[in-house]
């Protein structure tokens, strides 16, 4: 698969993203400068890594969106391409819209690093088919700002439309409504999500509850030839 | 101006004067004043660091550069240095606590490496007091803050609580980082007919003479308090890739990262260092504020910033890499042949004196040193005045909850300490340790520090500590390689307080000899002492070592079910100066056990060994709360409970809670008894009892559920 990892200044998780997807499926992925305006020809995938894009002094993610390879991004991803915001990334698709809703700071105001247990919501996707649906994975968390919020009807939407991709299920961390950790758009071709699958992906640095995701990956784009 | 406003004392002054052979101009003797401060010149400490021992088998570069480095195999080294950023933080708590994590991390920088870990040494005042909470939670979070956004794994650290940090709280930044050796970047290498470059943020009016500052005692009325340096984490990211890019294109020919006395110590150490002249245009430096003076351009501590000695046909591309970056970077002189570094300031030469004068030459104090009378009364501790525990479960819960041995997770989980994705042991074990990319290796990691220990026995109380860095790494399965130092002191003008500082150093150069654990870079932090008095003498040590493949890692915290529970080590620990005497009395008292560089080598032998022939399934250095703590430790993060027995050829609670010496807890798997036992023949071991369940119980005393010691213990 052609992976595609943009690297905006102050991205911090970019290498680590190349380096899981080299461990789970043996693909190398390319990393994109935020200053490109397109993304590689053939990409099936783009990531957004986790990070502090540009210092992240504004609000998180608000000065990535605007960054020129961002329009690719959407163009890539209402042609049907696979979209997947970690951390920092989930924070640049709620603020460029390609994602509902806003990752606030968290409940205690301070910033948490530990692994934390979530539910696969859904199993029928893109990302999730090497899971099974509401099996509860290990999947480390590193943020200040990732308390998920929307709008109570809309929040109701969102669950209805089966959007939510994975809840925190071992206590919720940060305070999300809902206990969300992550979401699908309504195509379900773009995740965002808090927690890091790229640093558990490698049981030699702590687990590898988030390996399947980069094969579930793989295998959908083999599949679909996307 | 008057030589003793810029810092100078007279016999500095008199010595400059000879040495220019004429009076120094105004803005010559502050640039002298900053230079020959104890922070840039150690000039309190130089005779102390020589009894340091420096080569070792893997050094590669010892003190001198920005940092130490350590051979790590395969063509790569490892980069790492430890500094203190202690007024800071007591003033500004997050901006202290952070620009210490930048500067430290552009250190290992300016040798061209990629930083890839930091630990964190803290020490704070009474935990209960509200105060000490503010300064504590704002310095976390600057240490957080800084490395969390600039993507280095804070990956353990060490934090220790007593009143006299009150006032003077200690932050120590530690950073390792690896680099090619055949790319390594070092700042010794400039000759003449080459550009200086200044790359990074812009120079403002942040931080002046912050070193004079550092070596000050505080003033309780917060007078002589600089501007504070105001940390920018996200151009430091920026930095560093720059400053990768640029190494791996070639076109560097020496850096310098600027810190204390920012470009003038920079860039007047590359010079001195290079044995080259030099001259700036402080014309050419991008500045941040308007009218500012040649003196604050010189002295401004304006963080984010490095300094190149570039090929002048490599400018541009210099520049190019630069630009893709966002960074600014600017010519802002030229290397020279002479000795003369020269400050040109609007067409005309401000200051001009010999390179080798600032960047070396600071003449030494010999200040008086003399043995505290009151050394013995510390030592005074009646065991027999000490009646045996009445509730043993207690105790230990007590002691698991204290402030000394609480888990530091409140703290360590604000940390990124995944980041990089190499972190194989992270913060909260008596060891971290982090994967070598590219390769099976692993770097092991500790920090550790005995302020109480010293206090009683600077000696002896100091060789613990490096001895307790040692032993961990070995219980690891790395034999140490080599280690970093931070000398945090009080003032070394009075006499008892030179004394201990120089028995410290002395304590901490034998244990490093014997142990054969070179200290490869340092920091000294002398004045750390209010109007309420000095800090406890507090050396601190990061210790560093390689295990050749994750197999070979021993970790602590993974009891088994029906593990055999060993004890190595001698039976003879002391309470004395340990942490359950201080918190079953309220005092620090008692003498510390000496120090046995033999007996140390024997167990760190015979501790790596097991590891690497995998012996056990995990192994725990018994350090503070002796062995209680070490058991509940163990027991708590394994998750799991055991049975023990021991007999007692001494007092039941000396045993149990006393610290000193080489002493370790290992859980040994059923198939690997006859190995163990092989492998610690001759030495001092006793079968204690075996893991299972999920109580803790020591003969009819301690009978404990594995929840209770994980609730005590904050886990």
């Amino acid at each position: 698969m052609n992976v595609a990892v943009v690297v905006f200044p102050g991205s911090n998780c970019d290498r680590d993203v190349v380096k899981a997807i080299k461990h789970a499926t043996g693909d190398e992925a390319e990393l994109v400068w935020h200053g490109e305006t397109e993304l590689p020809g053939e990409t099936d995938l783009v990531v957004l890594p986790g990070g502090f894009s540009y210092g992240d002094y504004l609000r998180c993610g608000a000065m990535a969106h605007t960054a020129p390879i961002m329009a690719d991004v959407k163009r890539h991803a209402d042609r049907g391409g696979l979209v997947l915001g970690i951390c920092n990334g989930f924070q640049v698709l709620t603020e460029s819209k390609m994602l509902p809703g806003a990752l606030l700071v968290n409940r205690d105001l301070a910033f948490i690093c530990r692994p934390v247990e979530i539910s696969v919501e859904r199993n029928d996707t893109a990302f999730t088919s090497g899971y099974e649906k509401g099996q509860v994975i290990t999947v480390p968390i590193a943020h200040y700002e990732g308390r998920y919020h929307l709008p109570e009807d809309e929040l109701d939407l969102l669950e209805k439309r089966g959007q939510v991709a994975f809840r925190y299920s071992g206590g919720n961390p940060n305070g999300a409504l809902n206990d969300i950790a992550g979401i699908f758009n309504e195509g379900g071709n773009v995740l965002g999500m808090m927690p890091h699958p790229e640093r558990y992906s490698d049981r030699a640095v702590g687990g590898d509850d988030g390996l399947p995701m980069w094969l579930s990956i793989k295998r959908w784009i083999e599949r679909t030839g996307a | 101006m008057d030589y003793s406003k810029a810092g100078l004392r007279k016999e500095e002054y008199d010595a400059l004067k000879a040495r220019l052979g004429r009076e120094p101009n105004d803005l010559e003797l502050q640039i002298m004043g900053v230079m020959w401060s104890e922070h840039c010149s150690y000039k309190s400490t130089k005779p102390l660091l020589r009894l340091f021992p420096k080569d070792g088998d893997r050094v590669l570069l010892g003190p001198g550069e920005n940092a130490g480095v350590v051979d790590a195999g395969d063509g790569l080294g490892l980069a790492f240095k430890v500094e203190s950023h202690n007024h800071p933080s007591a003033v500004a708590p997050y901006q202290g606590a952070a620009t210490g994590v930048g500067g430290i991390i552009r250190d290992i920088m300016a040798l061209g490496a990629r930083p890839v870990a930091s630990m964190d040494g803290l020490f704070f005042g009474d935990p209960e007091e509200r105060k000490t909470q503010a300064l504590a939670d704002g310095v976390v979070k600057g240490v957080g803050g800084y490395g969390n956004c600039v993507g280095v794994p804070t990956v353990g650290g060490k934090t220790v609580y007593h009143e006299s940090y009150r006032g003077n709280p200690l932050v120590n930044a530690f950073c390792a980082g690896l680099v090619p050796t055949d790319r390594m970047v070092s700042s010794q290498t400039a000759s003449s007919g080459q550009k200086v470059l200044i790359l990074g943020s812009k120079t403002g009016r942040d931080g002046i003479a912050g070193a004079a500052f550092a070596s000050v005692e505080l003033a309780e009325d917060g007078s002589g308090v600089p501007s504070i340096q105001i940390g920018d984490p996200f151009a430091e990211k920026l930095l560093i890739e720059a400053c990768l890019e640029l190494r791996d294109k070639d076109l560097l020919v020496s850096m310098q990262d600027m810190g204390a006395a920012g470009i003038l110590s920079s860039s007047s150490e590359i010079a001195a260092k290079s044995g080259i002249a030099m001259t700036i245009d402080f014309d050419a430096v991008p500045l941040r504020a308007e009218g500012m003076e040649p003196w604050e351009i010189a002295l401004s501590e304006s963080q984010e910033r490095m300094l190149l000695i570039v090929e002048p046909e490599k400018v541009d591309q210099v520049m190019a890499v630069a630009g893709k970056w966002e960074l600014d970077c600017a010519v802002i002189g030229e290397t020279e042949k002479g000795d003369h570094y020269r400050i040109l300031w609007k067409g005309d030469t401000v200051a001009d004196m010999p390179a080798s004068v600032i960047g070396s030459d600071c003449p030494e104090i010999p200040w008086p040193s003399k043995r505290p009378k009151n050394l013995e009364d510390r030592w005074n501790f009646d065991l027999d005045s000490l009646p045996l525990p009445e509730n043993w479960n207690e105790e230990i819960l007590n002691l698991l909850g204290s402030h000394s041995h609480r888990s530091r997770k409140e703290i360590f989980e604000q940390y990124d300490s995944m980041v990089q994705t190499n972190t194989v042991i992270g913060p909260g074990s008596p060891v971290s340790a982090v994967r070598i990319e590219g390769s099976d290796r692993i770097a092991v990691m500790s920090m550790e520090a005995q302020p109480f220990m010293c206090w009683l026995d600077p000696y002896n109380g100091s060789a613990e500590v490096v001895a307790r860095s040692c032993r961990a790494l070995a219980v690891a399965g790395a034999k140490p390689a080599g280690t970093t130092d931070c000398l945090n002191f009080p003032s070394p003008e009075k006499p008892e307080q030179f004394w201990t500082l120089e028995q410290s150093a002395k304590g901490m150069a034998e244990a490093c000899s014997s142990l054969n654990c070179p200290v490869v870079s340092g920091n000294v932090s002398l004045y750390n002492e209010t109007a309420n008095g000095p800090i406890l003498p507090t050396p601190l040590v990061g210790t560093v070592g390689f295990v050749e493949n994750p197999e070979e890692l021993l970790s602590s915290g993974n009891w088994r079910e029906r593990d055999r529970l060993f004890y190595v080590g001698m039976p003879n620990p002391r309470l004395d100066g340990g942490s359950y005497l201080q918190n079953k009395t309220g005092r620090i008292w008692g003498k510390p056990l000496d120090f046995d560089g033999e007996l140390e080598n024997e167990f760190i032998l015979r501790a790596i060994e097991t590891a690497k022939r995998r012996a056990a399934s995990s192994g725990m250095p018994i350090a503070g709360g002796g062995l209680a703590v070490a058991l509940a430790k163990e027991a708590g993060t394994s998750g799991l409970g055991a049975s023990i027995s021991i007999p007692f050829p001494t007092r039941r609670d000396v045993l149990i809670f006393g610290e000193g010496g080489p002493r370790a807890v290992y859980s040994v798997p059923k198939n690997r008894l006859v190995l163990f036992r092989a492998l610690w023949k001759g030495y001092a071991v006793t079968e204690i009892g075996q893991v299972g369940g999920n109580r803790l119980t020591l003969d009819d005393l301690v009978d404990l559920s594995v929840s209770e010691i994980r609730e005590s213990w904050n886990l």
